[in-house]
């Protein structure tokens, strides 16, 4: 047996009851059960709202000494002019997908779940054994370019707005948005390496070359590069999500490899590109939901829509530009059940639907 | 995952960066470091696809302990004591989080090496978790602890509050000003790598012997995400340290970094743990000795010190006197007072002190009675309405202190304080360091060289200019701190919930609030140096 008359004593706290639970008392304010600072959208605040309103101070709300620090050469916090669009009032945007910490990880843990399980089955049953030859190319070479845009954009456009725009709800939202981009540009190249790994003719490397020096995807290219040097957060977020993702994402992603990768054999692709689909209609709803408030500003809305009709002929030229240079690659592939033509007016109606939505001209570029 | 598919998985993602042709991303925010000859690092990239499903896991944990917690009627054991500082430290904590969020692009904007860029977007995406897990927990406190006084109008107090704006610092540093030492040193290389194990361990853990349980388990989640935000950091000082132009940079900015987190941190973070506890077993750990542990020995000399053999000069001299300000010269003990004293202005309440307390504190640190024990005995005399003032207003022998124009803790040691006149004003300074953050650091040149990016201290800093000579009862009515009957302050100088011994406005009404840096630029050179030698005179050394 073991001997215990030599052990230590042990200290601890002591726990001591209270009595401090809600209601054991009445008393003056015993009752205020709810964050009081800000006016929810509806009668009662959402958990979104709770945990994210207000987190980021503002001199025209609470914060009452300044911002205690500037930058060398202007006010820091988040002034307002780091953009040319104007609100009367930037805090009434609010994330419609109400994006907080708990819907992050569920529903991104959730896409990868389904990715994950969906590769594994395609390694199982060899499903990229019966892809023919210019399938494989085609991947390789596009999907392979593709990812790094999704990437570029993923720390170049959304993670740096987030640091730039007035407030906290817009600028979570577009944290999450760089979240979705990081994951799935990341979920590109790991199938790229299932891929190189599965035994077929499939080769890992040439997507570089292809993104940096195929002719096709060089309008491209240089579109992702150009907007990651637009300093105006506002018209970087407009140019990404409205019009490039439009123009050159949605193309390349619903109207071109959704479509043919069932007739090509191909039923692992959709499933990974879905998600991406499916997280740029999410973080759409965000970005139209803001640029329409902005144009719907009592005080600013003129204004704007004026400002977003010059982004728009600043921007739509370089998509379609770079979408129109995509053109061959409508043909690579062995079965082609969308034309190039088919697949850009596709895209250009969703485009003009997200313009009206947001009572914007539809640019002329669109009609040619 | 296998360590091989592990390996060449960090290979692949490796691949989604390209050297631009056609444009470079945008520099919003400048930095005066020069990274062109850093050493190309590789540090390990985050997969989102083991990320996401690591961070759900360690979310539902979360999750089901606080409805555990509910549900096992935890807040029948919970100290006011401990729960009411949570106000405080709650309403601060979600700021600088989101902040450390914010700072990424700044990060990844000043270092061109692409390798790390991955890292600190992930950094970003953690950072998002933890400001709103944090105003989760705070929801739950508001709506199942009995007074929910405080955390209700948590956001707006924290943006109008003196003690909310010495927290501010601890995020608007991380996002303002030059992109590397806000980014990188101010945050990551000090106040992470050193004040997380205070703030998100030490602190949690006193929460527990208090009966709750649920601070703890939020915040040792949120910590551990902190490795990696400490290894994001520790890459970018070594590209940081290749170049030996950054060299005099990075010693001005670990000076300020680690003086300011030391003014901020320690003030308030040494107080919960001092005196919002009800534990004085006498072998349980003060402040002190968790500093030892926790910034001394794990920090500066397993973190620190072994950074000389890059040639660095790290500041030996700042952390020894923020040892001796700790230990000698009362610093905690002070700054607890002086959150006491103005109760009336603050969004919680402030227990009294019993015997069993002042027996702890003198065996903890010797000679504390002689300095504190009367000013508590007095906090205790005058904890009701009716028949005094609030103790601000009473003469126990405490004149209402300067504040630092920098750190914004007030000068408390009052024997260090400096006065200069910065920028055209008189400014009080808790230290040396803290005049020269101001006058010397936060400037646009440098010994002798151009920093453009460095930041300013702007803004309203002295909090009391903005109350100057009004009356306690409209200063606390303008902040909001009433509770819903429009009368009864939410600040208390005492746990007592019964509402005849509540202070009501009527009961602080009548007493006229005076701005001490207001006042100062009112005197004549003569009375100015009277009043400073005087002030400085009133100092808490011991003899
Ligand atoms: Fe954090
Ligand atoms: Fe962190
Ligand atoms: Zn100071």
């Amino acid at each position: 047996m073991a001997d215990i008359t030599d052990q230590k004593t042990r200290s601890f706290p002591k726990i001591e009851f209270t009595d401090s639970e809600a209601g054991a008392l009445d008393f003056p304010s015993s009752k205020s059960r709810t964050y009081n600072y800000y006016k929810p959208a509806k009668l009662r605040a959402t958990m979104y709202e709770d945990v994210t309103v207000d987190v980021q101070p503002d001199p025209d709300r609470h914060l009452t000494q300044g911002w205690i620090y500037g930058f060398g050469d202007g006010p820091g916090g988040y002034p307002k002019e780091w953009t040319k669009a104007q609100s009367s009032n930037w805090h009434s945007f609010l994330d419609p997908n109400e994006e907080w910490e708990q819907t992050i990880y569920r529903n991104n843990s959730a896409v990868v779940r389904q990715v994950s399980l969906c590769l594994e089955n395609a390694r199982r049953a060899r499903a990229y054994e019966s892809w023919n030859h210019a399938w494989v190319v085609f991947i390789q070479r596009n999907l392979g370019a593709w990812m790094h845009a999704e990437n570029g954009i993923a720390l170049h456009v959304f993670t740096s707005i987030q640091r730039s725009a007035p407030t906290n709800m817009i600028n979570n939202a577009v944290a999450v948005a760089a979240a979705h981009k990081m994951r799935f540009a990341q979920d590109l190249a790991l199938f790229n390496l299932d891929l190189s790994e599965a035994g077929i003719d499939f080769d890992g490397a040439a997507h570089r070359d292809v993104w940096q020096n195929a002719p096709e995807w060089q309008p491209t290219r240089r579109t992702v590069e150009e907007l990651t040097a637009v300093g105006d957060w506002g018209e970087l977020l407009f140019a990404t999500n409205i019009v490039f993702e439009q123009l050159v994402g949605q193309l390349f992603r619903s109207e071109l490899v959704m479509q043919i990768a069932a007739r090509n054999g191909d039923y692992i692709t959709p499933t990974l590109v879905g998600t991406g689909e499916n997280d740029y209609a999410r973080d759409l709803a965000a970005s139209r939901s803001l640029f329409q408030l902005l144009v719907r500003d009592e005080e600013h809305g003129a204004a704007n829509k004026e400002l977003f009709g010059q982004w728009l002929s600043v921007w739509v030229p370089k998509c379609l530009a770079a979408a129109q240079a995509l053109q061959p690659i409508w043909s690579q592939p062995a079965e082609k059940p969308v034309t190039f033509a088919t697949s850009l007016d596709a895209a250009k109606d969703k485009f003009r639907t997200l313009l009206e939505d947001l009572e914007l001209d539809i640019p002329k570029e669109l009609d040619q | 995952m296998s360590r091989q598919s592990l390996t060449k998985a960090h290979a692949k993602i490796s691949e989604l960066t390209w050297e631009p042709t056609f444009a470079t991303p945008a520099t919003r925010f400048g930095t005066d470091y020069t990274f062109e000859k850093a050493p190309k690092k590789d540090p390990l990239k985050q997969i989102m696809r083991s990320y996401f499903p690591m961070e759900e896991e360690k979310d539902n944990r979360v999750f089901g302990a606080m409805d555990g917690a509910v549900r096992g009627n935890m807040f029948r054991q919970v100290q006011q004591r401990w729960l009411e500082w949570q106000k405080l430290f709650l309403s601060i904590i979600p700021f600088p989080e989101i902040s450390a969020a914010r700072a990424m692009p700044m990060a990844i904007d000043a270092v061109p090496n692409p390798e790390i860029h991955n890292g600190l977007a992930v950094q970003m995406i953690d950072e998002v978790r933890h400001s709103t897990i944090q105003m989760n927990l705070k929801k739950l406190y508001m709506n199942q602890y009995i007074d929910p006084a405080g955390f209700d109008m948590t956001e707006k107090a924290f943006a109008n509050n003196y003690a909310g704006t010495i927290g501010r610092q601890f995020g608007e540093g991380f996002i303002t000003g030059d992109a590397i030492t806000a980014a990188n040193v101010y945050l990551t290389v000090v106040a992470e790598t050193a004040f997380t194990n205070t703030l998100f361990v030490a602190m949690p853990d006193e929460a527990a012997a208090n009966g709750d349980y649920l601070l703890p388990t939020v915040f040792h989640s949120v910590q551990s995400d902190e490795s990696r935000h400490i290894s994001n950091g520790y890459s970018i000082l070594l590209m940081a340290l290749a170049d030996e132009r950054n060299r005099p940079l990075l010693e001005r900015d670990l000076r300020y970094a680690w003086w300011n987190n030391h003014c901020v941190v320690d003030a308030a973070i040494g107080t919960f743990i001092e005196y919002g506890t009800k534990d004085r077993r006498k072998d349980r750990e003060s402040y002190a000795e968790m500093w030892r542990r926790w910034i001394y020995d794990d920090y500066y000399r397993s973190y620190l010190l072994p950074l000389e053999k890059y040639g660095l000069t790290i500041p030996h001299d700042l952390v020894e006197e923020a040892w001796n300000r700790i230990t000698n010269k009362g610093y905690v003990h002070e700054v607890a007072r002086f959150f006491a004293t103005g109760w009336p202005v603050n969004y919680w309440r402030i227990d009294t002190m019993t015997d069993t307390d002042f027996e702890w504190f003198e065996e903890k640190y010797p000679g504390w009675y002689s300095k504190y024990g009367k000013w508590w005995e007095n906090y205790n005399r005058l904890a009701y309405p009716g028949r005094n003032k609030p103790i601000a207003f009473e003469d126990v022998g405490y004149q209402y202190p300067h504040r630092c124009w920098t750190c914004m803790v007030p000068a408390l040691i009052r024997e260090d304080m400096v006065v200069e006149k910065v920028d055209d004003q008189w400014r009080t300074y808790c230290s040396e360091t803290c005049y020269w953050t101001d006058a010397v650091a936060f400037r646009s040149e440098y010994e002798g060289r151009e920093t453009p990016n460095m930041g300013r201290l702007t803004g309203f800093r002295e909090w009391e200019t903005l109350h100057h000579d009004k009356d306690l009862a409209d200063i606390v009515k303008d902040l909001g701190y009433v509770r819903d009957d429009g009368k009864t302050l939410i600040g208390q100088p005492h746990l007592d919930l019964d509402p005849k011994k509540m202070w009501t406005l009527d009961d602080v009404r009548g007493n006229r609030f005076m701005s001490p840096n207001v006042l100062l630029n009112q005197m004549s050179d003569a009375e100015r140096e009277a009043h400073v030698a005087e002030y400085r005179a009133n100092g808490t050394k011991v003899a």
